[in-house]
């Protein structure tokens, strides 16, 4: 079973429609997706080499129980525990793993669960990759928020109570330069407590640039390792650079940020081999750099405009479930985000065993935090969703439902030093 | 025991438990006052950087004395600038310094601590560091300025009790000023054998805000650090390690 991804726009030129189908079409009419562009950092390939031979090397039909028992008797979990936890030989005991997880993120978290929200500041994107509701030949509504505009949606949030942001973009150095977020990151400082980026890949020194202007998280998903797999993907664009990519998280602490994320787009490729490869870029990386913050999400696929087949084809509730509990036991200090993308009662579920952090009020769009916000019609201005949510609860909703289940949300824990 | 008293850089206090930070809620500040008699309250600055618990502040009632810690800091830099922000917070001239550059134990640097721990002592803090338990590191920090020294009894959140247990007696043997056991106390017992040991005080956080029942485990923690305490000034009797005594004397061949 595969997605289909790909979908003419009525809009396009005759032109642009030939390209579109040539890169579609002809693997050779598509850049090399393992050298690296012009001005981009190399910073060395020894975290890479490792993750990439531990994925590779992955043979997940080979665990059996008996490793799985093993592996959930084990004090401190090893690589190869973790293997048998991702593999069909556990989905018979998620009970048990669930129960472990829930030890583990008791110990390191407490019942505490953070809350934060995304902000889209701009869709522009000049990539093509083929599953994402922003890619550059994808019939959408195009925004790119004004500085105005940017503080009147933070006021609008803040004013929600929310003290956690996530500053997202399309992937557009173009139209979204790293002066225009530095300038959103230093507003942020003003009505936020906690300030991170989710952004395309830059250099170490952009990166430090960023961090001066009050952001200390940066979140790369790597959408898929398995670099073959994402050659047929990401069809077009500076994205298309996988190595790049997926040195973006060890840029960003060299450029000082305190914390990165980590993720699969999980229904992409293998997602076994997928989930063993994020966790294994968040181990090696940690070693190498022992005082960085470590998060991981675990985005599934979602239908997004204009292709609303879009679906994570394996990757079940209970397959997600495994992999969070295996993530779980495996790194044990990790923040665990579970986005609005997953239905609220996943997430209130998933929140008592190993997730640690949740999105509240999200929008995907534009500049339509006031609509969303107060659910009336406004003249604003508004740019479409990069995919559909599941979660919508509110911020209040989230709070009084999150400390309904025993847990205690927490706004923030972080300062900016 | 009336005048047994504990001594922190001049101030005096009557509790030997001190309500660390991670866990945190109303109910766990109320019954670590109330039921463990807790004189002294953890605040990690970082925490209270929120605009929903600033008011946490005012629940504190006044004659609670408040220790802030540098949590979050990576470095001494770090930590100082963390400190003066509390002071400049109202939150008094106590800190506590924790310093990580790991972010997966949470070990404290004991070298940036001693760094740090020098700084503070010299604008007037009262500086409680949060140590790994290594004699030559906690005498630096002495020599420092230094007001107690906090070494960890087991990795933090670990609740695996005196796992350092040597090193923390090394310690209460050679070091003039307080020794407060601080993390990975997880149960009254463990509390009671780091006070028999001649520990002077007992910082615990998770064995209470994980407890089931709050308020009854925060009085096992007093009663525990009392006994404890009590065991260790009337001097410990006879413990027998190993099979029974000898009831003749080994040196009974001496005629002299």
């Amino acid at each position: 079973m595969e997605n289909n991804f790909f979908v003419d726009s009525g809009k396009l030129s005759e032109e642009a429609l030939a390209k579109k189908h040539r890169l579609e079409n002809d693997p050779s009419f598509r850049a090399d997706h393992m050298k690296y562009m012009e001005g981009m950092d190399q910073i060395g390939t020894e975290i890479r080499d490792k993750v990439m031979t531990g994925m590779n090397a992955y043979d997940y039909d080979s665990y059996t129980a008996k490793d799985v028992m093993r592996a959930l008797e084990h004090e401190n979990c090893t690589i190869e525990d973790f293997k048998a936890l991702l593999s069909p030989a556990a989905e018979p005991f998620l009970e048990k793993m669930a129960a472990k997880a829930q030890a583990e993120t008791s110990k390191h978290f407490g019942n505490t669960v953070y809350i934060f929200t995304p902000l889209y500041i701009a869709n522009y994107c000049e990539n093509y990759c083929v599953y994402c509701g922003f890619n550059c030949y994808n019939d959408i509504s195009r925004m790119k928020l004004t500085g105005d505009q940017i503080e009147k949606e933070m006021r609008i949030i803040a004013k929600s109570g929310i003290e956690e942001i996530l500053i997202l973009t399309g992937e557009s150095k173009t139209m979204s330069s790293i002066e225009y977020i530095g300038e959103a990151c230093r507003m942020a400082r003003k009505y936020f407590r906690n300030v991170g980026l989710e952004i395309y890949p830059v250099n170490v020194n952009e990166y430090r640039y960023l961090h001066e202007c009050g952001a200390d998280y940066v979140t790369v998903f790597q959408e898929t390792y398995d670099s073959d797999k994402y050659e047929t993907l990401h069809l077009m664009g500076h994205k298309r650079i996988w190595p790049y990519r997926f040195e973006a998280q060890e840029r960003a602490i060299m450029g000082g940020m305190r914390g990165v994320g980590f993720s699969a787009l999980l229904g992409l490729s293998d997602f076994r081999k997928d989930a063993l490869a994020t966790a294994l870029h968040v181990y090696y990386l940690q070693r190498k750099y022992p005082h960085a913050e470590m998060s991981l999400s675990c985005p599934r696929l979602r239908p997004i405009i204009n292709n609303d087949k879009i679906n994570p084809l394996d990757v079940s509730e209970s397959k997600l479930c495994q992999i969070l509990c295996a993530y779980r036991i495996f790194l044990p200090f990790a923040q665990i985000v579970v986005s609005s993308r997953e239905s609220d009662t996943f997430r209130n579920g998933i929140a008592k065993i190993a997730a640690t952090k949740v999105s509240a009020g999200v929008s995907t769009g534009i500049g339509d935090h006031e609509s969303k916000y107060t659910g009336e019609e406004t003249d604003a201005d508004e740019g479409d969703e990069q995919f559909e949510i599941s979660d919508g609860r509110s911020f209040d909703q989230m709070y009084s439902d999150m400390s309904g289940q025993g847990l205690q949300p927490v706004l923030n824990d972080y300062l900016y030093v | 025991m009336q005048n047994d008293k504990l001594m922190i850089g001049g101030h005096e206090f009557d509790s030997r438990f001190i309500l660390g930070s991670g866990k945190y809620s109303m109910d766990l500040i109320e019954s670590a006052i109330r039921d463990a008699g807790a004189q002294i309250i953890t605040l990690a600055v970082r925490r209270t950087n929120t605009k929903k618990e600033e008011s946490i502040l005012d629940h504190i009632p006044e004659d609670i004395t408040l220790l802030p810690n540098t949590s979050g800091a990576r470095n001494a830099d770090e930590a100082v600038r963390i400190a003066r922000l509390a002071r400049e917070l109202g939150c008094g001239d106590f800190v506590k310094i924790e310093i990580m550059r790991d972010s997966k134990y949470l070990l404290p640097d004991n070298k940036e601590t001693v760094k740090a721990t020098e700084i503070l002592a010299n604008e007037g803090f009262v500086v409680m560091p949060y140590m790994y338990p290594d004699l030559n590191d906690a005498r630096d920090m002495v020599n420092a300025g230094a007001a107690t020294i906090m070494p960890l009894a087991s990795p933090i959140g670990s609740n695996k009790g005196l796992a350092t247990k040597e090193f923390i007696q090394i310690l209460i043997n050679e070091i003039d000023v307080p020794i407060i056991v601080d993390a990975g106390i997880g149960r009254p017992s463990q509390a009671c054998e780091a006070m028999e040991m001649g520990a002077d005080a007992i910082m615990a956080n998770t064995a209470l805000a994980t407890a089931g029942d709050l308020p009854m485990m925060a009085a096992a923690f007093r009663q525990a650090i009392e006994a404890g305490r009590k065991a260790y000034l009337s001097g410990l009797g006879r413990v027998l390690q190993r099979g029974a005594a000898a009831s003749d004397p080994l040196t009974g061949f001496l005629h002299d």
